[in-house]
C-alpha cells in the first residue's frame, strides 16, 4: 500500500511538471510583446525593455525556464510586476478565504447531495425524484454570477440575514467565518450539487437492481439498511470520483464568486492579476491550483481501497 | 400427514404494466409441510420465481397486486405490514437464489453478512453473532471457517459462495427454505455437493423447502412433490414419482421428453434427435439415429500440439508473474458430418480451445490445419479465406445479436463483408437460411429483442451458416435454453450436419446433452486433454478418474433410483495458474480401445481414482 503510495506520487510529477511547462510558455505564447501590453500606452522604450529584462524575455527560453523551475523547486515564484511583492507571499496571502469557501462547499455539497441522490433513486420514478432532477437541470443550468446575486438580493439585501459580502477570518471566531461563507457557498454549491446528486441516483439505481440488494430483503433487512449499509458502499466509488473531479468546478466558481461577494481571496486576485496582465501572478495562482487538483485526484484514487475491498493496490 | 407449513391458495398476481395490470400468476395453490421439498418446474417465464417472490413478499408493493391467501404457520402474509413480513423474511422463511456469483454484498465481508442475518432477527451480542457464523460455515462445510470470516465474497469461488448464501439463508433456522434455481450456475461436480448439502441440512433443521429448477434431473433427486408450472398456471402436482411415471399433462409429457438422460444412448454409436412431444397432441416425435457421416479421405479440422498462454503481469512495469496455462498440448482430428464435443467444468480451458482454433484467442504454438493446410501463420488474406469455413455460435442468444440491427442484416453480414455475395443476393440467401433454421423468412426486417431465447439461438445458427462453413464451433450454444427448446435446437443441429455435412465441435458442460449430440467426445481438465473417444466408449467405459467424477455428478432424471449414487469426495478445482518458467510435465497417453485414449493419471489423481 505504502509502496503504491509511493508510485502514484511519483506518477504525479510528470503531470505537475508539464503544467508547469506550460504555465511557463504563458508568457512566450502571449501573441505580441508581453512587456510592451504591460507597460501601457505611455511607456518610454527604456521602461518596455526593464519589463522586458525582469520577466526574462530578453534571454532564450530554456536557461531561463531552467532558472524558473529551480526557483518555483525552492517555492519562489517571482514578483508581481505591479506590487513588487513576492508571488509566495501574496498566495499565502489569500488562500484562506478561498480555501474556506472550497472546503466548506465540498462538504455542505456531498452532505446535502448524497442524501438527495440516494432519496431520488429509491423512489425512483415518483413526483418526488422527478422534482429532485428538475431542480438539479435548474441548477447545473443558472450561472453562478445570476444565482450569487440573486441570494444575495434574497437573503441579505430583502431578508436581511446574512451579511451581503466580505470575508472574516476564522480566527475571529466560527461565528462570523460561517455567516459571511453562506452565501458564496450556497452560490457555489449549486451546480455540485446538482452534479453529485445525479451521480448518486444514477449509480444507486444501478446498484439497486443487483442480486445482492434483493439477497439483502431476503435477508429481512430494513429498507433504510438496505440503502445505507449494502447499497451505497457499493456506489460510493463512482460518487468520490465525481466529488474528486468536481473540484475543477469549486476552482472556477470561487473565481466568480469572490468577485460577486468581494472576497479578498485567490479569485479575486486572479482577475486582478489577468486585468493588470501580471504575469508572474497567474503563472503561481494557475500551478497552485493545478496542484490542488492533482492532489486532490490522488487522494480519491488511494480512498478507493477503503470504500471497495476488490480493488489493491 | 401433518398440517402444512406453508399453503398457497388461489393465488393471483398481477403486475402493473403500461396498458393496465398484466396477470402472470393464475390461480396457484400448493402446500408445503415440514421435511417435505417440493419442486418448482417450468421453463423461463412460467412465473416460478415470482411465485417465490411473492411467498417472500418481495415484490414492489406499488407495482405488484395479489389476491388468493399465502397461509404461513397460521398467518396470511398477504394481508402483513411490511414491518411484520420483514420479522418473517430471513427469520421464518429465507431464500438463496441462483447467481452466487452476484448475490453477496461484495464490499462487505462475509462474516459481516453472516452476522447481520443473524442478528436482524435475534437479540444476540455481535461477539456471540460471530461465534454462530463460524458454527454456520462449518456446517456448510468451509474450511478453515474461523479464518474466513474477514475474507470478501470474491475471495471464494462460486460453490462457496453459494454455501455461504445456505448459511446466511439457516442463520435463523427458517421452517421453510426457498431455493430458487440454486444450482444452475454451478458445474456439475459442485451442484451435486450442493444438492447433498441441501438435503442434508434439511433433515437436520426439519425445514420445509420450495425447490425451483428447470433440471428434471434435479427435480428427481431432490423432491418429494412436483408442481409444473406453465405460463402462469399450474399444469400438475403430484408426488414426484407419480409425475415421472405417469405425467397428468401433455405438457409435462413433453418437457420429460424433452430432458436428455445419461444412458439412454447405450448401444447407438451415433447422435439421435430428441423424441419430442408435442405439448398440445402429446404426439410423439421418432427417436431416431443420425446417418453415419460420408466417409472422407482427411479430417477437415486437425489441431496438433494447440497450447494457448495468458500471461499475468503485475506492477507499473508490467513484471511477468505467471501464465495461465489455458489450453495445454491438446491434439485432436475432426471429420465432416461429425460432432467432437468438448467437455470439462468452467475454467477447464474447453472455451479457449475453440477460441484459439477460430483465432479469437491467439496460441502460443501448435498447428491447425483445415482440410490439410495449415491455418496458423499464413497471411492474413489467406487467413481470412479460410476463416469462412470456421464459424462460431455462442452461448448467449441474448447477447450475441447487435440489439440495433435487424436480424436480415446480421444474417447477411458476413456474406458482404466476405465478399461472398451482393447485397441483393444475400437478402435471398437470408430468407433461404431463415426457413432453413425453421424461422419464417418475413422475419428478416423485425429486431433481436422480438425474438425468443431459442429463435434467436435459430438466427445465430442461420448467420454461422451464411457463409457455408466446415466447421461450427459451438460454445455452450444450447446451454442457457429452456428443455423443450433446447431439444428442438438440438436437433435443428444434427438435421442441418446430415444434411450439409457439417463438422461440429461442440463445447459443453452438460454430459447428457453431449451424449445424444456426440461422435466423439473429448474431456478437458486444467487445460489438457484428459480421455477422448468414441462417445459410446467413454460414456460406457470412462477410463479416467476425471470423467468418472464428471459422469458420476450428473443428477439422473429419475425418481426410483434416487440415491443409488455414491456421495462425491468433495474437491474444489484447482487452478491452470503457473510460475512463467513453468515447463509443463510430459504425458503419455494409453490407446485402451480403437480411438479411445486416455492419459495416464498423475498421482493427484491416485486417491480419487481408488474411490
Amino acid at each position: 500500500m505504502i509502496k503504491y503510495i509511493l508510485q502514484r506520487l511519483l506518477a504525479t510529477v510528470p503531470v505537475v511538471v508539464i503544467v508547469a511547462l506550460i504555465v511557463f510558455s504563458l508568457l512566450f505564447l502571449t501573441p505580441g510583446d508581453p512587456a510592451a501590453v504591460m507597460a501601457g500606452d505611455q511607456a518610454t522604450p527604456e521602461q518596455i525593455a526593464q519589463i522586458r529584462e525582469s520577466l526574462g524575455l530578453d534571454q532564450p527560453f530554456l536557461p531561463r525556464l531552467l532558472s524558473w523551475f529551480g526557483a518555483v523547486l525552492q517555492g519562489d515564484l517571482g514578483t508581481s510586476i505591479f506590487t513588487g511583492q513576492p508571488v509566495t507571499k501574496m498566495i499565502l496571502e489569500r488562500i484562506g478565504p478561498t480555501f474556506s469557501l472550497m472546503l466548506v462547499t465540498l462538504v455542505f455539497a456531498v452532505i446535502v447531495a448524497v442524501p438527495v441522490g440516494v432519496i431520488a433513486a429509491y423512489r425512483h420514478n415518483t413526483l418526488l425524484d422527478n422534482a429532485i432532477m428538475a431542480a438539479a437541470v435548474l441548477g447545473f443550468s443558472v450561472p453562478v454570477f445570476v444565482l450569487g446575486y440573486l441570494l444575495a438580493w434574497l437573503l441579505a439585501s430583502n431578508a436581511q440575514l446574512l451579511p451581503v459580502q466580505g470575508y472574516r477570518p476564522l480566527s475571529d471566531g466560527v461565528g462570523p467565518w460561517l455567516r459571511h461563507l453562506v452565501l458564496p457557498v450556497l452560490t457555489v454549491s449549486g451546480v455540485y450539487i446538482a452534479l453529485i446528486a445525479r451521480i448518486t441516483r444514477t449509480t444507486m439505481l444501478e446498484v439497486l437492481s443487483q442480486d445482492y440488494i434483493r439477497t439483502a430483503r431476503a435477508k429481512g433487512a430494513s429498507e433504510r439498511a438496505v440503502l445505507f449499509v449494502h447499497a451505497l458502499r457499493n456506489a460510493s466509488v463512482q460518487v468520490v470520483t465525481v466529488v474528486g473531479l468536481g473540484v475543477a468546478l469549486l476552482i472556477g466558481g470561487a473565481v466568480v464568486t469572490e468577485t460577486v461577494f468581494s472576497i479578498p481571496g485567490l479569485g479575486r486576485l486572479t482577475v486582478d492579476a489577468i486585468l493588470q496582465r501580471d504575469y508572474p501572478v497567474i503563472q503561481g495562482i494557475i500551478l497552485l491550483f493545478s496542484f490542488v487538483y492533482v492532489l486532490v485526484n490522488l487522494l480519491v484514487d488511494l480512498s478507493y481501497v477503503l470504500f471497495d475491498p476488490r480493488i489493491r493496490y | 400427514m401433518t398440517s402444512p407449513i406453508l399453503s398457497v391458495q388461489n393465488l393471483h398476481t398481477s403486475f402493473r404494466t403500461d396498458d393496465g395490470w398484466t396477470e402472470v400468476l393464475r390461480d396457484i395453490s400448493f402446500d408445503i409441510s415440514a421435511r417435505e421439498t417440493l419442486a418448482v418446474v417450468g421453463e423461463s417465464g412460467s412465473g416460478k420465481s415470482v411465485t417465490a417472490l411473492s411467498v417472500m413478499g418481495l415484490h414492489p408493493r406499488q407495482s405488484v397486486r395479489h389476491s388468493g391467501r399465502i397461509e404461513f404457520l397460521g398467518r396470511n402474509l398477504l394481508e402483513l405490514p411490511e414491518d411484520r413480513m420483514r420479522a418473517i423474511r430471513g427469520n421464518e422463511i429465507a431464500m438463496i437464489f441462483q447467481e452466487p456469483m452476484t448475490s453477496l454484498n461484495p464490499v462487505l465481508p462475509i462474516g459481516a453478512q453472516l452476522v447481520e442475518a443473524i442478528r436482524l432477527h435475534r437479540d444476540i451480542s455481535r461477539d456471540d453473532a460471530r461465534r454462530e457464523a463460524v458454527q454456520l460455515l462449518e456446517k456448510v462445510r468451509i474450511p478453515a471457517a474461523a479464518s474466513r470470516l474477514s475474507d470478501y465474497p470474491h475471495n471464494y469461488s462460486g460453490g462457496m459462495r453459494q454455501r455461504v448464501m445456505i448459511a446466511m439463508a439457516l442463520a435463523c433456522q427458517p421452517r421453510l427454505l426457498i431455493a430458487d434455481e440454486p444450482t444452475t450456475a454451478l458445474d456439475v461436480t459442485i451442484q451435486a455437493q450442493i444438492i447433498d448439502l441441501i438435503k442434508t441440512l434439511q433433515d437436520e433443521e426439519g425445514m420445509g423447502v420450495m425447490f425451483i429448477t428447470h433440471d428434471m434431473g434435479v427435480v428427481a433427486e431432490v423432491a418429494d412433490r412436483t408442481l409444473v408450472m406453465l405460463r402462469g398456471d399450474v399444469v400438475e402436482c403430484d408426488r414426484t414419482t407419480r409425475v415421472f411415471r405417469q405425467p397428468g399433462s401433455n405438457y409435462t409429457r413433453s418437457l420429460l421428453a424433452a430432458v436428455p438422460r445419461l444412458g439412454s444412448m447405450a448401444g447407438r454409436p451415433r447422435p439421435a434427435y430428441f423424441p419430442t412431444i408435442d405439448p398440445e397432441t402429446g404426439q410423439a416425435g421418432p427417436d431416431a439415429q443420425t446417418a453415419p457421416p460420408p466417409a472422407a479421405p482427411r479430417p477437415v479440422l486437425e489441431v496438433q500440439n494447440l497450447s494457448t498462454r495468458f500471461d499475468v503481469r503485475k506492477g507499473m512495469l508490467g513484471r511477468l508473474v505467471g501464465r495461465v496455462h489455458a489450453v495445454e498440448n491438446v491434439s485432436f482430428s475432426l471429420n465432416a458430418g461429425e460432432t467432437l464435443s468438448i467437455v470439462g467444468e468452467s475454467g477447464c480451458g474447453k472455451s479457449t480451445t475453440g477460441r484459439s482454433i477460430l483465432g479469437l484467442a491467439a496460441p502460443t504454438r501448435g498447428r491447425i490445419l483445415l482440410d490439410g493446410a495449415e491455418l496458423t501463420g499464413t497471411s492474413r488474406a489467406e487467413m481470412k479465406r479460410q476463416r469462412q469455413n470456421l464459424q462460431m455460435i455462442f452461448q448467449d442468444p441474448f447477447a450475441s445479436l447487435n440489439p440495433r440491427i435487424r436480424i436480415g442484416e446480421s444474417i447477411a453480414e458476413p456474406m458482404i463483408v466476405n465478399g461472398i455475395a451482393g447485397r441483393a443476393e444475400a437478402r435471398d440467401r437470408v430468407a433461404a437460411l431463415l426457413a432453413e433454421v425453421g424461422l419464417s423468412p418475413d422475419m428478416m426486417n423485425r429486431f433481436p429483442h422480438e425474438f425468443s431465447g431459442g429463435q434467436r439461438q435459430r438466427i445465430c445458427i442461420a448467420r454461422a451458416l451464411s457463409v457455408q462453413p466446415k466447421v461450427i464451433v459451438a460454445d455452450e450454444a444450447v446451454s442457457a435454453l429452456d428443455v423443450s427448446v433446447k431439444a428442438q435446437v438440438v436437433n435443428l443441429m444434427l438435421r442441418l450436419q446430415e444434411r450439409l455435412g457439417l463438422a461440429y465441435l461442440f463445447i459443453s458442460h452438460d454430459m447428457a446433452v453431449v451424449e445424444r449430440v456426440s461422435h466423439r467426445v473429448a474431456v478437458m481438465f486444467l487445460g489438457e486433454i484428459v480421455e477422448i473417444g468414441p462417445r459410446a466408449a467413454i460414456f460406457a467405459n470412462p477410463q479416467h478418474p476425471y470423467t468418472r467424477r464428471l459422469l458420476a455428478a450428473v443428477p439422473i432424471p429419475d425418481p426410483e433410483r434416487r440415491g443409488s449414487k455414491r456421495r462425491l469426495p468433495e474437491l474444489e478445482i484447482r487452478s491452470p495458474l503457473r510460475p512463467p518458467g513453468h515447463i509443463p510435465p510430459p504425458r503419455s497417453y494409453r490407446e485402451c480401445a480403437p480411438g479411445h485414449l486416455v492419459m495416464e493419471p498423475s498421482e493427484d489423481w491416485a486417491l480419487l481414482g481408488a474411490a
